[in-house]
């Protein structure tokens, strides 16, 4: 079985960017990912796209080549870009293809998500009496999480000060300038605990990855992080996941906890091996409680560990060192591959005034409705 | 907002949500027949072909819960604005030996809310319709001593 490799890696900067596209910014970030490998878009055997909300991904045909090849476009919530690249290290690991191109974009509206019910299998009073909001899970899951493990509102500041702080040594970051820890406690109440500089906005932005095996790598002269492990895995019962009107007595796992350990398992190393992580941060509460999920640390230990800094670049465990979706935002698409260029960079000694020194293991985690995790471990 | 153990007058959101009897709301979900399992809400469609209806308890103690603070977008169609939007608790009730609800809450000081404290069902007028009929939906509301909610 071959070794699947990340050659080629390009972004669009996240944020709000007028006058272009989502499909521009996915074309974009394309030609980013083509250049820094040295390829041409003729050298692409197949492609795996993502948008949520700016168009079929495959609209980037016309404008990069008609060349004929497979793209399948994925749609998967927020782990979009996470399933692209499960489905492109797929093709290359089969043997059906030795290089390819994963890419996400897209282009929301300003303010919350507005979710569709019947869309989800759900009843439509649930939209109209306003309970069908990502941000109310959040909100839940950390209160009942604060109350049983300790965790207090001032760590929930911490990690969007963390963020902020991560952002402004980040080129394709869109909150690029500091916040501090009185601005982000004081603000303005969104769903209590959770202030507004807790939550990351929907965004803008684009993100394109080379994926070669091994054997072609070579031939090419092309270096890059290795996918040790990928995985996906949905909502398993028991769990408490988003746009869910009740939940079992009895709690079972999470679909993170699912995904990490099947990632876990395939790369052969565990969280004690990670030199840096990108872990979904919807809201700060949700970084906090997905460092247990994947196993990082006990309940509890957050607390503690994010008063000594052991998540900031520098620290133990770095945790999103690009500042994550608090300070990149989230554009659907392209959120989860965003988090796998970070360590792509981190990995190769490129994330320039973000670098954590020496880098060997780079683990990645996205989360997104109605329940679904898509973990990725890649090793220098 | 009604006094608790008082229902509201209005028509229900939706049909098989919940039954509203003189004074007493009850809440409805599935009872699969292959395995006994619950469900809320009743489901509808074709789906409901291997559930039987039955009605929830309605105690229970609060399992988690947030304030809603922004006006949501569509679907949501409350009364009001953004400028008067007026924020109401979303939390989860458990109840005992069913199942854990998400519901709206209403209580004199959302803040004050903790969780594991006794909860009790009642209804709310969540909007006014065309018409100038108030819609009710379900809600749990806080079992406190001399208090009404």
């Amino acid at each position: 079985m071959t070794d699947v490799q990340i050659v080629g890696a390009g972004i669009h900067p996240f944020g709000r960017t007028d006058g272009r596209s989502g499909l521009d910014q996915g074309v974009f970030a394309i030609r980013e990912a083509l250049a820094d490998a040295g390829l041409d878009w003729e050298d692409m055997e197949f492609a795996y796209g993502g948008s949520s909300a700016a168009g079929a991904a495959d609209a980037v045909l016309p404008r990069l080549g008609l060349t004929g090849i497979p793209f399948i476009n994925v749609n998967n919530g927020c782990a979009t870009g996470g399933s692209a690249l499960l489905s492109g290290y797929s093709a290359i690991k089969s043997g059906e293809f030795e290089l390819g191109i994963v890419v996400g974009f897209d282009k929301h509206p300003r303010g919350a998500f507005n979710a569709d019910p019947e869309a989800s299998g759900l009843p439509r009073w649930y939209g109209e009496t306003g309970m069908m909001l990502t941000t109310q899970f959040f909100a839940n899951k950390i209160t009942r999480y604060m109350a049983l493990h300790g965790i207090t509102s001032e760590t929930l500041g911490r990690v969007a000060e963390k963020a902020f702080e991560n952002g402004t040594r980040t080129p394709h970051a869109w909150r690029r300038s500091p916040v501090d820890l009185e601005t982000i406690m004081n603000a303005q109440m969104v769903s209590d605990p959770l202030t507004k500089y807790m939550f990351c906005s929907p965004a803008e932005g684009g993100t394109a990855l080379i994926l070669a095996s091994e054997k072609k790598a070579r031939e090419l002269g092309l270096s890059g992080p290795k996918v040790r492990g990928a995985a996906i895995r949905t909502r398993p019962l028991g769990s408490f996941e988003v746009f869910a009107p009740s939940l079992e007595i009895e709690r079972g796992k999470s679909a993170v906890e699912l995904a990490s350990a099947a990632a876990w398992a395939m790369a052969g190393v565990g969280p004690e091996d990670v030199d840096v992580a990108q872990l979904q941060d919807t809201e700060s509460g949700a970084e906090i409680m997905h460092m247990a999920e994947n196993g990082f640390c006990k309940d509890g230990e957050q607390e503690a560990m994010i008063a000594n800094g052991d998540t900031r670049i520098g620290g133990r465990l770095p945790v999103n060192t690009d500042g994550g979706c608090l300070a990149c935002g989230e554009p659907i698409g392209a959120s989860g591959l965003r988090q796998i260029y970070e360590n792509t960079q981190q990995l190769r000694d490129r994330a320039d005034g973000r670098q954590v020194e020496g880098a060997r293991i780079g683990y990645s985690q996205v989360y997104g409705a109605p329940g679904l995790s898509g973990c990725v471990v890649l090793e220098r | 907002m009604s006094a608790a153990g008082e229902t509201t007058m209005g028509r229900p959101v939706a049909d098989n949500l919940f039954r509203m009897e003189g004074d007493e709301v009850r809440l409805l979900a599935g009872r699969k027949r292959a395995d006994g399992r619950l469900r809320f809400p009743y489901p509808h469609g074709a789906d409901a072909e291997d559930y039987d209806l039955v009605e929830l308890a309605t105690e229970g103690k609060l399992w988690s819960y947030t304030v809603q603070r922004f006006r949501p977008k569509t679907p949501f169609n409350g009364d009001g604005d953004d400028r008067n939007f007026k924020p109401y608790g979303v939390g989860y009730v458990e109840l005992p030996g069913q199942l854990i609800v998400e519901s709206r809450l209403v209580a004199d000081d959302l803040t004050s809310l903790t969780i594991g404290e006794p909860m009790r069902l009642t209804t709310e007028a969540y909007r006014t319709d065309d018409t100038g009929e108030p819609v009710i939906t379900y809600a749990f509301t806080p079992i406190r001593e001399g208090a009404t909610a």
